[in-house]
């Protein structure tokens, strides 16, 4: 088996992916690109818009296969969805004809569990997200951020070993935004899974990750990678007023400065 | 209506006065709401009274000729007439069971074919490019014309007035079936995928709700056409049924009986839509209640 517990969560190893548009055009999302995810770890990915940092995602999840180049999760070459993975998107990709209750069982559902054991887990989640009390409710009855909320539940009930991010909180109004980054951060030390956190927010990577990889333009390869030593847990707001933060952000954001075009 | 946010919850912190004043305020607005919605009932019978009365008095009057146009009191008569004494091709509950059966019949098999084709060709790109061409051509055929066909081949019973109902159903649910398959969000697709979905349950979980409000969104419409389809087939050759009543009446110079066929029709639609109203907001509860309104 070559699932034990020394080989990295995540592997690209020169991977290049090529996409044929529905015109039948060719791009070049990605190039030569390679990173490793460590078990347990939070690795935030930042790039300029438009520039594949999705890609990746589709990539671990076996959406997209790779043109050129290896994917391995766990130690093994990706075939198809791995049930060890979740996802959170960054639109709202939570089913508005089921209540809440419904929607955070779904997963379960899907997985072959029992109804009423698959509406215990969810019950429980939204709990833990502080949904109790809005189990009947539909999507277009809460907020922006709770449907946040009911995704974060609908995606931590199937227990994922590998969680991935794509922009989740970006459509978010800053207060909101900063408040599911803390409940985030939670929700991941108790989970213990290994994150990959995609963004264009470079000060949301520094204040969430342990790992920072920044993106060219595409077609994408690393530019950089940055291991952030801020300590945790780290509380949110607080975190970037330190002067740590601020010479990471600045480094950073000189090496992305580089790759923003206006076109 | 239950939302979120419970403002009043938030009024509690408020000064007494200030929240008597919010209170008056809100009293005197659902008071104005009350008030605009019993005018709008009343105008809506006031204006289908000054039609009828105006129709009723220019017939008299002979500004218009009631031989051609009749008046209300004679289409009243004559849908009583029909009522108590029957009509001259048997009683009139008769002539609607048939059109109606008919019309159900039509609706259901062009209703269940039309979902289902839409749903595996929207789901198939391959078969979608194959068939879509075919399928922009039967749209734009005027269908009704099919129905003689039907007549010669089928004869003069149900069957040619069912086909030509399915006919007409099938087109509508299938084209509106077919566009909400493909409207499907594919970030909830990937997101039902990766929460463990299989192929099939991604079908039934997510594209077909997905679907419903335009599928549902076509039945109204469609089953107009199915009654349609049968009214039409009656017409081109029956021996019983609404539509013969119609085409029986017009070889009379009955424009009465014309009249009182169509609205004896209009009230079946009506009471039809209504059912399936109900049956939308049933299985639409999910949406937000602007839409329902519609």
């Amino acid at each position: 088996m070559a699932d034990d517990s020394s080989t990295p969560a995540i592997e690209l190893d020169h991977v290049s992916c090529r996409f044929i548009s529905a015109d039948g055009k060719a791009t070049l999302a990605l190039q030569d690109f390679s990173m490793t995810v460590e078990r347990g770890q939070f690795c935030a990915v930042v790039g300029p818009t438009g520039c594949g940092k999705s890609t990746t995602l589709s990539l671990i999840t076996g959406l997209l296969k790779p043109t050129t180049g290896r994917v391995r999760v766990m130690g093994q070459p990706v075939d198809g969805i791995d049930p060890r993975i979740g996802f959170v998107f960054q639109n709202d990709a939570i089913f508005p004809w089921r209540n809440v209750i419904d929607n955070v069982s779904a997963g379960p559902l899907f997985r072959g569990q029992k109804p009423a054991r698959a509406r215990e887990m969810a019950g429980a989640w939204l709990h833990r997200v502080g949904l109790g009390g809005f189990e009947q409710h539909y999507s277009h009855q809460l907020s922006g951020g709770m449907r946040k909320r009911v995704s974060l539940a609908q995606t931590f009930v199937n227990s994922p070993e590998i969680l991935l991010m794509d922009e989740p909180f970006s459509a978010l109004d800053m207060q909101t935004r900063t408040v599911m980054q803390d409940e985030l951060l939670q929700l991941w030390a108790e989970s213990g899974s290994s994150v990959v956190f995609v963004t264009h927010d470079l000060e949301e990577a520094i204040a969430l990750a342990d790992k920072v990889i920044v993106l060219t333009s595409r077609p994408a390869t690393v530019k950089k990678i940055y291991d952030i030593e801020l300590p945790r847990p780290r509380v949110m707001p607080g975190v970037r007023y330190e002067d740590r933060f601020i010479t990471y952000a600045r480094s950073i954001w000189d090496d992305l400065r580089a790759e923003v075009k206006i076109d | 209506m239950d939302m979120p946010i419970d403002t009043h919850d938030a009024d509690n912190r408020l000064p007494d006065d200030v929240r008597e004043s919010l209170q008056k305020a809100e009293a005197v607005a659902q008071h104005q709401m009350r008030n605009r919605q019993r005018l709008a009932i009343f105008w809506r019978f006031a204006i289908l009274i000054l039609i009828l009365a105006g129709w009723e008095l220019a017939a008299t009057l002979h500004w218009i000729d009631p031989f051609f146009y009749s008046k209300p009191s004679l289409i009243a008569k004559q849908i009583y007439d029909w009522w108590a004494d029957g009509t001259s091709q048997g009683p009139l509950w008769l002539q609607l069971a048939v059109t109606l059966e008919e019309t159900l019949i039509g609706f259901f098999i062009g209703g269940i074919a039309g979902i289902i084709c839409g749903i595996l060709l929207g789901r198939n790109q391959f078969l979608a490019d194959i068939f879509s061409v075919y399928i922009k051509v039967a749209n734009s055929i005027p269908r009704v014309v099919l129905g003689s066909v039907f007549v010669i081949a089928l004869g003069l019973g149900i069957a040619s007035k069912v086909a030509l109902a399915v006919v007409m159903v099938f087109f509508v649910v299938f084209g509106n079936a077919f566009q909400g398959v493909r409207e499907a969000d594919r970030y909830m697709i990937a997101n039902a995928q990766i929460l463990g979905a299989s192929k099939r349950q991604v079908t039934t979980q997510v594209v077909i709700p997905s679907a419903l409000s335009w599928i549902l969104a076509s039945l109204h419409v469609s089953f107009g056409f199915a009654l349609v389809g049968a009214v039409v087939g009656e017409f081109l050759g029956a021996r019983v049924g609404i539509g013969l009543l119609i085409a029986t009446a017009q070889g009379a110079f009955n424009a009465s009986g014309v009249f009182a066929a169509m609205i004896v029709l209009g009230i079946m639609a009506f009471l039809a839509d209504y059912i399936l109203t109900i049956i939308e907001g049933r299985l639409l509860k999910w949406r937000p209640a602007q839409f329902e309104n519609g």
